[in-house]
């Protein structure tokens, strides 16, 4: 059992509990880094996939975990980051320019994409940004001089301070790029939970009546999580353009949409862990099934068979299972152990035990 | 002529979308809770049925199939509710909204595994057949989902605003407590909507599987039917109706008399438009409460 005494009101908003928690997350950073001497070449590019996927969770994560507004569109703007990358790069500009640059384009495309879905809620909004996601592919295709259309468009290697670094060429310098991406959003996520912004994002998602009365400006608190989220999303739909190489317009479908909100669903609504859990999950999936399905072909005598869709459907009964039995996702499974081992042997049952609520009408107000 | 002819075969295939938009507002207006899979459940009824009727598989005769599939159906929509979606009670609609689109991936993956991938189509009576009407000539399977539709709409509407259980439902969803106070079994309450729209997704299948093919793909048609609910807004039946044959007119005549790249956005466009300009669709049921 660990006591915290608090001695500091400076302890209440510092990102780290004590000491320990600080020196836990430097071991775990240390070991990340450390990770392309200890891992082959395929699991560093796997491990990358997963960071990148972190990246587009943790955008996600500021509109639907900590402003409560669900999007199922926000493969629409991955799309946005990685074309408006690779134009820009293709334009001449310097990397260093261009992928911040993709980001704060996504971001200002994803606020005024929130000036009309201010008005909307709950399932309307789901399906305002649904809608758009479909789009986005025909807009692609209509866009065909800039886009590349159905052909698409290929990314080769980038320039960074003198270093070439390619997905494929220097695989080592581009998973630290996108390490040292990761780890700045990160940051700067959790210094904006910190912020008068991140906390009325917050009030926003739990009662937008009561953090209207606490003086929040809804409209612009909304508009501001939409831009936030986009450009972070931006960000990773940038990465994930380098790390496929070649994308056109079905790249960035629907599916992709619906595969980040569940992802974060899994990982847990509300916490940056949860992007991380969730993309190791969506990350190591099609991996674990395939050594799976090697592992029962073997085990009966055949050779392995093929299952179109076996993800999809495995996918599907995980996130079912989850939001039945624990829908505050892996991590608050996590937090749940943690609690149980800190506060031994004082941990009860019914201490995370959710408040019995009933549904009323969003039609009349 | 031409013209006529479209627009007959625009409005079949809007009243396939609008029988699977009624069968989200079915579950809309008794559990106010958003159904993403009802795509995949319109697949799964389909497949049922070909299950049964087609040679190749069981081969029941079409007219003894229908009530079995629609039971069938029907039954797997009461379950649903009793097993996965009970647990929900009280939550937020999000997360029932994620809870069913995955359910759709696994009625996807499922139906897959028992009838593969390959398109198929439903062995019926009405197959191939014509009725010719002053110089039109019109397929009998457009005929009977016309037909069916309207008459399904009108019962369920009826249903709704006349029967005791009907206001029941619409009672249980516009407040759970208060409803339960006044003495209407919430629960029970949900539970027969559920199977009420899979009934109604089993007839959607069939109509569908007897006009063209299903795969297990299919089921993303939803988001068409999706458009056309909350262009009628969510919550009226004639209106989830009304939406479906504004979806299914429009496609035929975008595609006839706007360029080829532009027409398929055409209904999601009319989304957008309706979204942003009338929020709660064309026959809205927000109204703010009078104290």
């Amino acid at each position: 059992m660990r006591i915290v005494f608090k001695t500091d009101y400076m302890q209440d908003i510092r990102p780290w509990k004590d000491g320990y928690q600080l020196s836990l997350y430097l071991i775990l950073l240390a070991v990340v880094f450390a990770a392309p001497w200890i891992l082959d070449v395929f699991y560093l590019g796997e491990l990358t996939n997963v960071l990148i996927w972190a990246i587009a969770g943790m955008g996600l994560m500021v509109l639907t975990g900590h402003t409560g507004q669900a999007s199922l569109g926000h493969a629409a703007f991955l799309a946005f980051g990685c074309y408006s990358n690779v134009i820009l790069l293709e334009a001449g500009v310097p990397f260093i320019l261009a992928f911040p640059l993709a980001g704060v384009i996504t971001g200002i495309i994803g606020a005024l994409v929130a000036i009309p879905a201010l008005r909307l809620h709950g399932i309307y909004l789901a399906i305002f940004t649904l809608a758009m996601s479909i789009l986005v592919d025909d807009i692609i295709v209509l866009t065909e001089p800039w886009s590349g259309g159905v052909s698409g468009k290929y990314i080769a290697g980038i320039d960074l301070f003198g270093l070439s670094i390619d997905r494929w060429g220097t695989p080592m310098l581009f998973y630290w790029l996108v390490l040292a991406v990761t780890v700045i959003v990160a940051l700067g996520y959790i210094n904006l939970l910190r912020s008068p912004l991140g906390r009325s994002f917050i009030a926003v998602r739990d009662s937008e009546v009561s953090a209207q009365a606490m003086g929040v400006d809804i409209a612009r608190t909304k508009t501001i999580s939409f831009g936030l989220s986009c450009m972070v999303t931006g960000w990773a739909g940038a990465f994930m353009g380098m790390f496929a190489g070649a994308f056109n317009n079905e790249t960035f479908s629907v599916v992709i949409s619906i595969e980040l909100l569940m992802m974060i669903v899994i990982g847990g609504l509300g916490s940056i862990h949860g992007a991380f859990f969730g993309a190791i999950v969506i990350g190591f999936l099609p991996q674990f099934l395939s050594i799976a399905k090697e592992y029962v072909g073997a085990l009966f005598g055949g050779s392995t068979v093929a299952i179109p869709g076996l993800e999809f459907g495995i996918f599907g009964m995980i996130l079912i299972a989850f939001i039945l039995f624990e829908p505050m996702g892996i991590y608050g499974r996590w937090l749940k152990i943690r609690t149980f081992f800190e506060l031994f042997p004082f941990y009860r049952k019914d201490m995370f035990k959710r408040q019995k609520s009933y549904l009323k009408t969003e039609r009349l107000r | 002529m031409d013209n006529v002819q479209l627009l007959i075969s625009g409005l079949a295939n809007g009243c396939v979308y609008g029988l699977i938009a009624l069968g989200f507002v079915l579950i809309y207006k008794a559990t106010e809770a958003v159904n993403f899979a009802q795509g995949d459940f319109m697949m799964l009824g389909a497949f049922v049925t070909i299950g049964l009727t087609n040679t190749e598989y069981m081969g029941l005769p079409f007219w003894m199939a229908l009530p079995i599939s629609i039971g069938i159906m029907a039954g797997l929509g009461y379950l649903l509710d009793r097993l996965v979606i009970r647990r929900m009670f009280g939550q937020s609609q999000t997360a029932v909204v994620i809870l069913t689109i995955a359910l759709g991936f696994v009625i996807r993956f499922v139906a897959g595994l028992i009838w593969g991938h390959e398109p198929q189509t439903l062995q019926n009576p009405l197959a191939g057949r014509e009725i010719s009407f002053g110089g039109l000539v019109l397929g009998m399977e457009d005929v009977a989902v016309i037909v069916v539709t309207v008459l399904l709409t009108g019962s369920l509407f009826l249903f709704f605003s006349r029967t005791k259980l009907g206001l029941a439902m619409q009672g249980a969803s516009q407040n759970q407590l208060a409803a339960y106070y006044m003495g209407i079994p919430v629960k029970r309450v949900q539970g027969f909507i559920w199977a009420l729209a899979g009934a109604v997704a089993a007839i959607a299948g069939i109509l569908f599987a007897a006009k063209g093919s299903v795969d297990p793909s299919t089921g993303l048609l939803g988001i068409k039917a999706f458009a056309a609910a909350v262009i009628g807004g969510f919550g009226s039946l004639p209106g989830a109706l009304a939406g479906g044959l504004i979806v299914g007119v429009i496609e035929p005549f975008a595609s006839r008399y706007i360029a080829a790249g532009y027409s398929q956005i055409a209904p999601y466009a009319l989304l957008l438009a309706v979204l942003v300009f009338r929020p709660h669709g064309l026959f809205s049921q927000v109204r703010v409460k009078k104290v």
